[in-house]
């Protein structure tokens, strides 16, 4: 019972917020990248509903065209990482070996590397703008998720079943995938869930330093990041997007934890 | 010290005839509900004298546990005592203060629990773990505690206590685990020794020294011992009373050997039918060219890791030679660490040889080319011993049962569906097919993973332990099963097992592995009338079987019951 609302609730936040990206294709209040300097650092008030910034945009209307760029940096960037780390860490934790040991150089080595730091450094090449933050972000998480799969499937290539398909004459492909793999999904479910979290953050961090989704296009990230220096005189400024990110959050891991729950069978009713 | 203890004890009603004085600890009425309110106990009630040894026997899902944990007042969270009175040594254990409680604990009684393996702490070394306790309660110093707990490790004969003192607990086996376990406990000088499954997870040979060594520590120093446990062998020879559970109530209760001698319960003799009996009966094997043989085999488990150079191989199978015959079942038997499991799974080429070789049908097996290897390994199964790991939790049984299908010939949908409930309903399973493992008792997964391995129809099959995890009555059962299908289809089987009493019943010959050697090998009459080698006589006694003798306990045909024992229940 308890589980079914909370899946309830996250899957609502998350259809929300998903309804305000799309929402913002067709219609915002304002257009979220007009200037108006006459009517700058308004207070959420009639005509502005959550007040306006700096340079006089209207927040809401930015908060609906972030939503997109937001979900959508996080949402690939989660699903980069998750894709890469899962393939590494599969590969170096079922063959062991000499494959693993310097696939494991490689990424503790990476690992050593602040994820922002790393992704800053990957920014160079690729150049600030969408797709360039996916690509850097998602392989800044990488190496977490390497480490996470590799230390699962050292425990389960130990388990009887594997070797039991191996006895029935299952090539090493079907056995990692078929009996391996499934058995990653719980631990996958929830670092990815909290991963989605970091993301957004850090693509306001990237944001901050220059590097994240150019100006003037709002993202969550960079509209927080340009708040911080009226936190005192336009809270509204830092508070608009900082609630929709916590509240995004709460969604997918709600989500998240249902989803992990329906996946287990052994959380079926005999 | 006695008589000041039983000053404070205020009277208790007796009831066992033959208990002197009040009773240690006495239970009236115990019931325990799950917080879901399903019943675990029902009103049990059972006393116990000061040096007395008591036996809760049962199969798992009786609530014995729960009955020795109740006394201890450890009892999970989702577990509640809605009833009855647990009286120790005078205290009322539901009504006792938290602190109370725990000057009880460990003083007055102590516990050994079933899994030596997690039950000390790998991060702290023997020597600090036995003087923690004693430190706690007597308030002793250190030099006075750690003499005393050397002393305690060579009672529980540790070869070498000092040096044990200063090890971690990884470097010993599961056996010598469990002895300083057991030290650990008796360090204390409890009055009562909560025992739960304390040999269950040993092999036959540890299973003996330890309950040995339990019973002389115990009643030396007078302690009494509330010993939960399956296995009626135990019963028979070391306790002095037994209660029978099952699923919660109370069945029978008695001197133990009047009971196992006069079961007046059918259950209980369903219990004592269980245990194994050597069964002669079977048809001999024709005599035909071996379907596997091993040839002088070696398998050598890679020396460990230095920093600049590698420690010389180990070998866990040293030249051994073995043919099975079809439809013959070779048993192989020795304690742990003889490589009986290393050489099963050698023979099916899972582990590569160090030396020797094995011919499959008289061919060297998979040397000629991709089809023949296949042949090779799709000719031969294997059933696991644990049945809780061996089962893909993600899969549906059917599907499991299912998936060796996916190799050799092309089957259309309907006749694999046909084929897996064919097999499920050989290994009494029927309609289960949708479930999960983890809705399956451990006797059912076990079947899942018998009807795995035989569904391709094998010519070989390596059972390794097959049964070793389960219950006494669902081990008989599994082992009927397997027997069964084993006369049905004629696989050969080499059935790998530490205990020699638990192969009489499905071996056509036994083979006895000590330290990597085959050490004695033939029929199951030769092994147990005739033992040449003394580990052979070492397991035999180990499994309570006197030479000659059909079975440890046995029942008469009539149903009248007759103990026949080697040794008497003191």
């Amino acid at each position: 019972m308890k589980l079914r609302t909370n899946a309830l609730i996250g899957g609502l936040l998350v259809a929300t917020v998903t309804a305000m990206a799309l929402l913002s294709v067709i219609w915002t209040p304002y257009n979220p990248l007009r200037l108006n300097l006459r009517m700058r650092l308004k207070p959420p008030g009639s005509l502005h509903w959550l007040g306006t910034d700096e340079f006089g945009r209207d927040i809401l209307s930015r908060l609906l065209a972030g939503a997109g760029a937001s979900l959508l940096v996080a949402a690939l960037t989660v699903l980069v990482a998750l894709l890469l780390g899962t393939l590494l860490g599969l590969i170096a934790g079922y063959f062991r070996g000499r494959i693993d040991r310097v696939m494991m150089v490689f990424n503790d080595a990476l690992l050593a590397f602040p994820g922002i730091l790393l992704a800053l450094g990957i920014m160079v090449v690729t150049g600030a703008n969408k797709y360039g933050i996916v690509l850097a972000l998602g392989l800044a998480y990488t190496p977490t998720v390497v480490r996470l799969v590799r230390g699962t499937v050292l425990s389960l290539r130990e388990k009887e079943y594997v070797e039991a398909s191996r006895v029935i004459g299952n090539s090493e492909l079907v056995t990692m995938l078929r009996h391996i793999l499934p058995n990653c999904a719980a631990p996958l479910m929830v670092l990815g869930t909290s991963m989605f979290g970091w993301v957004v953050l850090a693509e306001s961090a990237l944001s901050f330093l220059g590097l994240g989704v150019p100006p003037p296009a709002p993202t969550w990230g960079n509209m927080l990041s340009s708040g911080r220096p009226y936190i005192e005189s336009a809270a509204w400024l830092g508070i608009a997007p900082g609630v929709c990110i916590a509240l995004t959050l709460l969604g997918i891991n709600l989500l998240g934890d249902a989803l992990r729950d329906w996946l287990d069978p052994r959380m079926e009713p005999r | 010290m006695n008589s000041r203890m039983n000053a404070r004890m205020p009277a208790v009603p007796q009831s066992l005839p033959g208990g002197q004085g009040a009773p240690l600890l006495s239970v009236r009425g115990l019931t325990l509900r799950s917080a879901a309110g399903t019943p675990i106990l029902n009103g049990i009630s059972f006393d116990i004298a000061q040096g007395e040894v008591l036996a809760l026997v049962g199969e798992s899902g009786s609530g014995k546990t729960m009955a020795g944990r109740a006394v201890m007042r450890l009892l999970p969270s989702q577990v509640r005592q809605t009833g009855g009175t647990i009286t120790l040594a005078g205290h009322d254990v539901a009504t006792l203060p938290d602190r109370g409680m725990r000057s009880l604990r460990g003083q007055v009684a102590g516990m050994v629990f079933q899994e030596p393996m997690v039950s000390l702490n790998p991060a702290m070394t023997v020597g600090a773990q036995l003087c923690e306790g004693l430190m706690l309660h007597e308030k002793i110093p250190a030099q006075a505690a750690r003499e005393r707990a050397v002393a305690m490790l060579a009672r529980v004969q540790i070869a070498d206590p000092e040096g044990c003192m200063a090890s971690y607990p990884h470097v010993f086996s599961g056996g010598m685990r469990q002895r300083i376990m057991l030290a650990c406990v008796m360090l204390l000088k409890p009055r009562l020794l909560i025992a739960d499954e304390p040999t269950t997870a040993l092999d036959a040979l540890s299973q003996r020294e330890v309950m040995q060594i339990m019973a002389d520590l115990t009643r030396t120093s007078g302690t009494a011992v509330l010993l939960v446990t399956h296995d009626l062998q135990l019963v028979a020879h070391y306790a002095d009373s037994v209660l029978v559970l099952k699923r919660g109530d109370q069945v029978e209760s008695g001197r133990a050997g009047e009971v196992l001698r006069n079961p007046r319960e059918a259950y209980t003799r369903s219990l004592i039918a269980a245990l194994p009996r050597r069964d002669d009966s079977r048809p001999a094997v024709a005599d035909a060219p071996p379907v596997i043989e091993a040839r002088n085999v070696a398998v050598a488990y890679p020396g460990a890791h230095r920093l600049f150079s590698r420690q010389a191989d180990k070998l866990a199978v040293d030249g051994v030679s073995l043919a099975i015959r079809p439809g013959e079942v070779v048993a192989v038997v020795g304690g742990s660490g003889s490589g009986k499991t290393t050489l099963g799974r050698a023979l099916i080429g899972l582990l590569p040889l160090a030396g020797g070789e094995i011919r499959f049908r008289g061919q060297p097996a998979g040397s000629g080319g991709r089809q023949d290897r296949r042949d090779f390994r799709l000719a031969c199964q294997m059933v696991f011993q644990d049945p809780y790991s061996s089962l893909d939790p993600r899969q549906r049984i059917g599907d499991i049962v299912a998936e060796p299908l996916n190799h050799g010939e092309p089957l259309t949908r309907a006749q694999r569906r046909a084929r897996v409930d064919a097999m499920l309903a050989e290994v009494g399973l029927d309609g289960l097919g949708e479930r999960y493992p983890h809705a399956l008792s451990g006797g059912q997964r076990q079947r899942v993973a018998i009807a795995r391995a035989l569904i391709r129809r094998p010519a070989l099959v390596v059972a390794d332990e097959p049964v070793s995890a389960l219950d006494m009555t669902i081990q008989k059962q599994v082992l009927t099963l397997f027997r069964q299908l084993q006369a049905q289809h004629g696989f050969a089987c080499f059935f790998v097992s530490h205990n020699l009493a638990a192969v009489s019943e499905v071996a056509d010959r036994i083979v006895v592995m000590h330290q990597g050697r085959i050490v004695e090998q033939g029929s199951v009459a030769d092994i147990f009338d005739r033992p040449q080698h003394d580990y052979t006589r070492a397991l035999l006694e180990a499994a309570y079987v006197a030479p000659g003798q059909r079975a440890p306990l046995s029942v008469a045909e009539d149903g009248a019951g007759s103990l026949a024992l080697g040794a008497a229940a003191s």
